[in-house]
Order: C-alpha cells, then sequence, then structure tokens
C-alpha cells in the first residue's frame, strides 16, 4: 500500500514537473512582488541609459560589433541607437541611425521639430525574461549575476526567444544559426571592465553597474534620476533604466 | 554567413514601413511554421470526426471513421517533419527531449505529439483493425501476410472476450482521445497565445480559435478525400454520409467564425495602443490573405454555398450531383482558408514592429527549406503517407457502406 | 505468455508486452547510452557561462592607456574631453597593448571624424558643442585648431559664457544673438567672486519684455521684433512660463 502510495506521489510529481502544469506552478506568484532580491554581496548587473545626454554619434554600435564579432550588416545588433523628430503636427518619426555614415550637416531652419533626441536600446536583461520562459531546450538562461546569456551549443534556433522578446533585442546569428543577443559583454564584465559600449560612450550617456553596490555610478544613476524602464506593462522586469524617457519611445 | 539571405535582407530594406526595430527585418518563422499548425489541425479535426461516430453514435458517418483516423496518422506523422526542418540546428532536436525546459510551451510539444500519436492514434487504430488484420492475414501470403501477422502483434485470438475488450477499449481511448486531440491543438494556439510580447498573437481566445479551425479544416478534409477516393475506388458516395458530415461542418465553420469575429470586435473595440499598426497591416499587407481567401473565400462563401443547399432543400436534394458540386466546392474552398488562417496568424504576427510603428515584408523563397517546394512537398507527403497506409489497412469496404467486419459494424452500432 | 498473462484478454497482453518492452529499451537508452552532460542543464549552462567568460577582449579599457601614455593622459585629464576613454576615438587597443610595437591603433585625422560627435543635429542635446561641417573653417582638419586631447574653442571665451556655456551656445543660434547677457541681467560683481551667493537678477515683470515686444514698445533697436498687445496677450502669465528667452520660438 505504501509502495503504490510513494510510486503514485513519483509518478504525480514526474507528470507535474514535465508537464505545462509544472511550468505553470512555477510561474505564479505567492505574493504580489514575489520576486526575491539577491542576497547582499552577490552581484545584480543593471544598466542606465541617460536620454538626455545621448548625442547618437553610434560610437556604440561600432565599439559593440567590433567586441562582439556582431556581423556587420544592418540586420544584427546586440545594440542600436533610435532617433526620434517628434514634430508639431504630432507625427512621430523614428529612425535608427547607421553607424560610421558620414554625418549629413542638418540646419537648425527645420522649424516644424517640436522634441528631437535619441534613444540608445539594448537587451534590457530582465529580471523576469519572457525569452527564457518560452526557450523549449533552456539553452538561455540567466545567470546568478542577472545576464541574461543563450548557450550556443544547445540552442536549436527554434527562434521563439526572438518570438518572445518584446524589444526586439535577439536576432538569429547568421553563422551559428543560433539565437544571439547583448551579454552586457560578459567576458568583460566578469573581468572589471566595463561593456564595450560604456567603454566608449563619450558624454556618459550609458552607465552600467552592480546594482547592489552602495555607492557606483549606476546607484548614484538611480538616486538622481527619474527613472522608467521600456512596457513596464508587460512584467518582465527590465534592469535597463533610462532617466528622462519620452512617453513616445517603444 | 548565408550570402543569399543577406541579400534577400538587403532587398527588403526598401519595402519597409515606418520604423521596424532593426533586428525585426527577418521573418523568422516562416512557410514551414504555417504548414505546421495546418498539418497538426487537420490531425485534431480528422480525429474529431472519427470520434463522432464512436462516442457520439453518429451513425450515418461511419463510412468516414476509418478514413479520418488514417488521414490524422497520415498528417500526425508529417507534422514533426515541418517543426524540426525549419530549426537553425535541425540535428539538435533531441535537446526538446533531453532537456525540456518546463516552463516552454514548446519544450511540451514533444510530449503532447509522442502521448498523441503512441497513447491515443496508434493505439485506437491497432484496436480497430486488429480482428481485421488477423482475417486478412488468414488469406494472404509473402510480405502482406507478414505485415498483417506483425501488426496485429501476433495476435490470433478472435474470441468473444477479446472482440469484447476492443470495443471497451475503443471506446474509453476515444474518450481520452478528444481531449487528447484539443489538447494537441489547443497547445498549438496556446504557443502563439501566449506570446505577451505580440499583440496579434496573445489572445485567451486564440487557442480556442485554432482548435475550431482545426476541426473545420479536418473535417472538410476527410470529406474531400471521401468525395474522391470513393469513386476511384469503385465505390458509391453515401449522400447521407456526406450530408451528415457537412452539417458538422457547417456548424463548426459557424462556430469558427463567430469566434474570430468576437475576437476582432474585441481588439477593435478595446482599441489598445497597437490598433493603429494592426489595422494598418489588415488594409495592407494582410489584405488579400486575410480579407479576401480567410473571411471571404474561406467561410462566407462555403457557408453560404451550404446554407443554399439547406435553404433550397428540395431542388437540392433531387439533385445529387449538383448537391455534390456545391459540397466540393464548399471543402476545397475551406482548406484554402484555413491555411491562409495559419498564414495570418504566424506571418502577420510577425510583419508588424513590436515598436508599433511599422511593417516589414515576408518574402517567399522558393528552394531550400524553408521554400515553396519544401513546403508544397510537406502538404503533399501526408497524402503519400495516406496511400501506403490504405494499402495496408484498406477502408474501402467501410467507405462503401459495407460493413468492414462483423466487429466494426458492432462498433458502430 | 506465461500465467500472470492470462487473466488479462489476449490484445491487453500483447500491449503490455509491447509497452514494457518500449520501457525497458526507454530506461536503457536514457540511463546508459545518453550521456549524463546532455541532460544537465545545470551543467551546460556552468559551461556556457565558462564560454561566455573566455572570450577575447577587444578593447583593453581606459585605465591601461595611461600606463604608457601618462602625459597625454594628464593633458586630457583636465580638459573637456576628460570623460572620453582614449578607445571612443583611437578603437580597440587590446591587441595594442599585447604587442604596443607591431599592432598600433588608428589616430583619426579627417574632417569626417570628429562630426559624428560635433556636427549640428537638431536631435542632439541642447549645449553640446556643435558645429556645420560645411560651413565651419573647410577643407582644415580639426586637429590644425584644436587639440582633441584637451580640446577648447578657438577663440577666448566672454565673461559669461565661461561659465554659462550651454546658455551661451543656445543663445548664438537663436533670435536673441545679438542682446547681450546684460540687457536682461544685471550683474553684480561679486558674482564673479562667489557664484552662488551673489546672484545675477532676472526679470522680474512682463512689462520688461514688453519694452520689445509690446505693440507699443518704446525701444527703437527692437521695431522688427513680434509685437503682442500685452492686455490681451497671455492673460495672467509672465512671458517666460511659455517663451524661453535664451531660444525663443518662432511662428512660421
Amino acid at each position: 500500500m505504501n509502495g503504490r502510495r510513494t510510486f503514485l506521489r513519483g509518478f504525480l510529481s514526474v507528470l507535474l514537473s514535465g508537464g505545462a502544469i509544472g511550468g505553470i506552478l512555477k510561474i505564479l506568484p505567492s505574493k504580489a512582488d514575489a520576486r526575491e532580491a539577491p542576497p547582499k554581496g552577490q552581484k545584480w548587473y543593471g544598466f542606465g541609459v541617460s536620454v538626455d545626454k545621448c548625442i547618437g554619434c553610434a560610437r556604440c554600435m561600432d565599439a559593440c560589433k567590433t567586441e562582439n564579432n556582431v556581423p556587420r550588416e544592418p540586420f544584427f545588433f546586440r545594440t542600436w541607437v533610435e532617433r526620434y523628430i517628434i514634430r508639431k503636427n504630432g507625427a512621430t518619426t523614428v529612425k535608427a541611425i547607421e553607424p560610421n555614415v558620414e554625418p549629413s550637416p542638418e540646419t537648425a531652419s527645420d522649424k516644424s521639430i517640436l522634441r528631437s533626441f535619441f534613444v540608445p536600446k539594448l537587451c534590457n536583461q530582465c529580471a523576469s525574461p519572457a525569452c527564457v520562459q518560452v526557450c523549449p531546450v533552456g539553452a538561455t538562461f540567466q545567470t546568478k549575476d542577472g545576464v541574461v546569456l543563450v548557450n550556443e551549443k544547445t540552442c536549436i534556433g527554434c527562434r521563439y526567444c526572438i518570438q518572445a522578446c518584446p524589444y526586439g533585442a535577439r536576432y538569429l546569428h547568421p553563422v551559428t544559426h543560433t539565437a544571439d543577443k547583448c551579454t552586457f559583454c560578459y567576458h568583460r564584465i566578469s573581468q572589471g571592465l566595463l561593456p564595450a559600449c560604456v567603454e566608449v560612450c563619450p558624454t556618459q550617456a550609458r552607465i552600467f553597474g552592480d546594482l547592489n553596490a552602495a555607492a557606483s555610478p549606476m546607484s548614484r544613476f538611480l538616486r538622481m534620476n527619474k527613472i522608467h524602464v521600456l512596457k513596464p506593462g508587460l512584467n518582465t522586469e527590465p534592469k535597463v533604466y533610462y532617466a528622462s524617457l519620452d512617453g513616445e519611445v517603444r | 554567413m548565408n550570402p543569399e539571405l543577406i541579400r534577400n535582407l538587403h532587398d527588403l530594406l526598401p519595402q519597409i514601413q515606418g520604423y521596424i526595430y532593426p533586428n525585426e527585418i527577418e521573418i523568422h518563422w516562416g512557410l514551414l511554421i504555417v504548414v505546421y499548425p495546418y498539418i497538426t489541425g487537420v490531425v485534431a479535426g480528422a480525429f474529431i470526426l472519427a470520434s463522432l461516430v464512436k462516442v457520439f453514435n453518429v451513425t450515418e458517418v461511419q463510412p468516414l471513421y476509418r478514413l479520418s483516423l488514417l488521414t490524422a496518422l497520415a498528417y500526425l506523422l508529417v507534422a514533426p517533419m515541418a517543426l524540426v526542418s525549419h530549426l537553425g540546428h535541425p540535428g539538435r532536436f533531441y535537446e526538446i527531449l533531453l532537456t525540456p525546459n518546463t516552463s516552454s510551451a514548446m519544450a511540451m510539444f514533444g510530449f503532447v505529439y509522442a502521448w498523441y500519436l503512441m497513447g491515443v492514434l496508434l493505439l485506437e487504430i491497432w484496436f480497430v483493425h486488429r480482428t481485421d488484420m488477423i482475417e486478412w492475414a488468414e488469406h494472404e501470403t509473402g510480405v502482406m501476410r507478414f505485415i498483417h501477422r506483425t501488426l496485429a502483434l501476433y495476435s490470433r485470438d478472435t474470441g468473444e472476450v477479446a472482440v469484447s475488450f476492443d470495443h471497451k477499449a475503443l471506446k474509453v481511448i476515444t474518450i481520452v482521445g478528444i481531449p487528447s486531440a484539443f489538447l494537441l491543438h489547443g497547445y498549438v494556439g496556446f504557443i502563439f497565445g501566449s506570446i505577451k510580447a505580440n499583440p496579434w498573437w496573445s489572445s485567451v481566445l486564440i487557442p480556442i480559435v485554432f482548435l475550431f479551425s482545426a476541426i473545420v479544416s479536418g473535417i472538410a478534409l476527410v470529406i474531400l478525400l471521401y468525395m474522391i477516393l470513393t469513386p476511384l475506388t469503385g465505390g458509391k458516395i453515401s449522400m447521407r454520409c456526406v450530408d451528415k458530415a457537412v452539417d458538422f461542418l457547417f456548424y463548426a465553420v459557424i462556430v469558427d467564425f463567430s469566434l474570430e469575429l468576437v475576437d476582432f470586435i474585441h481588439r477593435v473595440y478595446q482599441s489598445e495602443e497597437e490598433i493603429k499598426i494592426l489595422s494598418e497591416m489588415v488594409m495592407s499587407k494582410l489584405f488579400a490573405s486575410l480579407i479576401i481567401i480567410q473571411v471571404l473565400l474561406g467561410m462566407l462563401v462555403p457557408l453560404l454555398l451550404i446554407s443554399l443547399t439547406k435553404i433550397f432543400k428540395k431542388r437540392f436534394h433531387l439533385n445529387e450531383d449538383l448537391r455534390k458540386m456545391v459540397y466540393f466546392v464548399a471543402v476545397i474552398l475551406i482548406q484554402f482558408g484555413i491555411f491562409a488562417t495559419r498564414w495570418n496568424v504566424v506571418i502577420g504576427g510577425q510583419m508588424f514592429s513590436k515598436s508599433f510603428r511599422g511593417l516589414t515584408t515576408y518574402k517567399m523563397e522558393f528552394g531550400g527549406l524553408e521554400g515553396l517546394l519544401y513546403a508544397i512537398f510537406l502538404l503533399a507527403l501526408p497524402i503519400i503517407i495516406l496511400a501506403v497506409l490504405t494499402k495496408i489497412l484498406p477502408p474501402w469496404k467501410e467507405m462503401h457502406g459495407q460493413p468492414a467486419s462483423e466487429s466494426a459494424e458492432a462498433a458502430g452500432s | 505468455m506465461g500465467k500472470l498473462f492470462e487473466k488479462f484478454p489476449d490484445p491487453l497482453a500483447r500491449l503490455i508486452v509491447v509497452f514494457l518492452a518500449f520501457l525497458v529499451v526507454g530506461v536503457i537508452v536514457v540511463a546508459v547510452v545518453i550521456p549524463k552532460q546532455m541532460m544537465d542543464v545545470s551543467a551546460q549552462w556552468a559551461d556556457a557561462v565558462k564560454r561566455e567568460e573566455a572570450r577575447p577582449i577587444k578593447y583593453a579599457g581606459f585605465h591601461v592607456c595611461a600606463e604608457c601614455h601618462d602625459k597625454i593622459y594628464e593633458t586630457k585629464k583636465n580638459g573637456y574631453h576628460r570623460d572620453l576613454s582614449c578607445e571612443t576615438c583611437h578603437g580597440p587597443a587590446k591587441a595594442h597593448t599585447d604587442d604596443p610595437d607591431k599592432v598600433k591603433p588608428v589616430i583619426p585625422a579627417e574632417r569626417t571624424f570628429c562630426p559624428q560627435c560635433h556636427a549640428y543635429n537638431p536631435s542632439r542635446p541642447r549645449g553640446f558643442p556643435q558645429i556645420n561641417p560645411v560651413a565651419h573653417n573647410p577643407l582644415k582638419p580639426c586637429a590644425s585648431c584644436h587639440n582633441p586631447h584637451d580640446p577648447k574653442p578657438p577663440t577666448t571665451p566672454k565673461e559669461c559664457s565661461a561659465c554659462h556655456g550651454a546658455i551661451a551656445r543656445m543663445k548664438a543660434v537663436s533670435h536673441h544673438v545679438q542682446l547681450a547677457c546684460t540687457t536682461c541681467h544685471e550683474v553684480p560683481q561679486r558674482h564673479k567672486v562667489s557664484p552662488w551667493s551673489v546672484k545675477p537678477t532676472k526679470p522680474q515683470t512682463r512689462e520688461f519684455c514688453g519694452k520689445c515686444h509690446a505693440k507699443d514698445g518704446k525701444d527703437k533697436m527692437a521695431k522688427d521684433a513680434p509685437k503682442i498687445d500685452l492686455a490681451e496677450h497671455g492673460e495672467k502669465y509672465v512671458c517666460w512660463q511659455c517663451h524661453y528667452p535664451h531660444s525663443p520660438e518662432v511662428e512660421q
């Protein structure tokens, strides 16, 4: 009798852990904010973007492609910079700027512009990443310091994660045929260096650091600015924080 | 690096409307992923049709019973091919079985599929054909005898206990099978419906819409096959059977249409931030495939045609050939309509930017694993498999209205 | 068939045998044939993290440059480019630090390079130094007037703009370009000594702007300035609640 009960329990738990129900049970939060803060002393990386400081020079895009061997074609980006032009009639035009293109000088004569600015974009390294949730083989995962990585040895290239990312931060690498995305330059930050884009940003529009650190450029950034994240309604809890973000930015 | 891909993407650049995130230009789920839900839909639909006979005792459609089971099997065998071929690393498909991520809807595919294939479909087909295979083997020689003997697992017991067990088992399997068929295709809908980042997909209604469109496509396809195969094998089409099946098809189309309409009205009325880009997409890039093919030709015209046969009952009942003609056109239109439905969900969901500011374009390839030729091959393959299956397990007797064997008749009643 | 199976109907017994056979084969495959590593996700993740950490670095980071180029570092440290990393302009230099003689970083000398940051672009933040590369000393290399490691505007700054550069640059391209700061602000001498405790004045009333912009304004210099009726225009608001005096907007 006892043996059969243990068997039943084991069988049920196998069913649960192997079934979609297991996934659902894992997701259901027990409290309103169920996400546990990482323990003190554990690194928990975050990223800051000062929209007001970005000059759209595209040094970051260039450095990222160099540092991470991202294909140079304009269809694969781990980070990119969008230019917003909002006109007085309410029309908004957006363009991703192209690196290393000789800037065509613009004059101040375009009086129809209401406001205009640049917005750097990159993987938001969400605390609740939708991409990790949907990966069928567990090839994309969150490290204990909060960075979402892709294991290119087990990624099967199903591209479900690309569909699930609300920010368009992922692409299929045309050489490895696996999903690829910003890693916060994991090889650099694990040696105490800054991500390449932060390293080369001439205006400190990009800030990187440990969110758990008491005093750092990152924590100062969070303390001194009004902060917003992209698409907060999707509950992905991004760890790329924007200061002075315009409502038109999506 | 694939220079053809790069060239194609460069060709797409001038066709972008508005702003899309730079990584979004490539449509990642192409024609193969359109084919995949279409095929699993046929599986689920055909099985539901078969269970009408077994569970709901709709004896009129008995001639479709075995045909629909074999159709379901033939299509089910092809379904994973479409999925595996589209992977960036088809050779790594086994990862999904070795390290399945429990929170991923897609990871469950292997298990749902295996359960449905092994636990439901093969078992049901085996129990249906067991006594027949024993009987056939007795009058055969050579290879066919060997095949039937082996498939019957060398069983020779046609005694009362064994046969009545067959019937009991069939009943249980079908009852378990209906939710399983719902699960199979509802899960395909869930793969899309659970993507919160994509408002075109993200809807609780999507799995249900998928289910009913699956039932529509499955029933329509089995009717089509029946109407083509019966005369070819020297039988006479039973209009009593077709009429009844078309009845069910009619109701299924109405439910499917209403569900899609509800979804549509809901979206337009709620009018959330993505509504502008979605309506722009529907009115431009999806106009032909959504408005014309899916809704008009795939639903409204067949509904109208079938309604006509019901409204002018007298005239149509006098003329069986005319009725056959109308049914024939209707079920073919429905096939195209459902395929367009899959297209609009899969391709449509990737044509607008998640910035809600622009549209990209899908450029279909011709050759290659993602191309048109291969998709046509995948769509034709189930028919070939079905031809082989009917050689091994011929459903003709039942389709021609003669009791295939005593057991089948007993099971049907 | 053993005695056990005689209890079952024939079809069930046969299926159970097949099922058990599958089960046994399945268990053997899982337990013996498939390597453990292939089924252990956390081990795969640990490997992936190691692989990720081992990727080669291309950008060395600004600390490294200072070790050899200490003079340039000292120059740059106090200039406007103090926050720039060396590799922002000179490109990835890890290879150079590994083998300083063989690999040399680029020295961008073309006139197209500096405008990537400094060409005028209405999307750039206000106050960021920008020029029109077509009109600005055509054909002259940037470095002939500006030292990139310690760039300075070529003219000595006027008194106010030395500190209020952002405002001065904005005003320089606005319709108020002709107005001296002192037209609107009275600046006590003490302000230059202790800028926080003694502040310049700011206009307080609508009538102040009205000296130029009122319909009946007296100032002859401003006869072309846009005119409004102070009694009707803008109701209770003071002018600078709608208009920014350092860069007043212009109706078309």
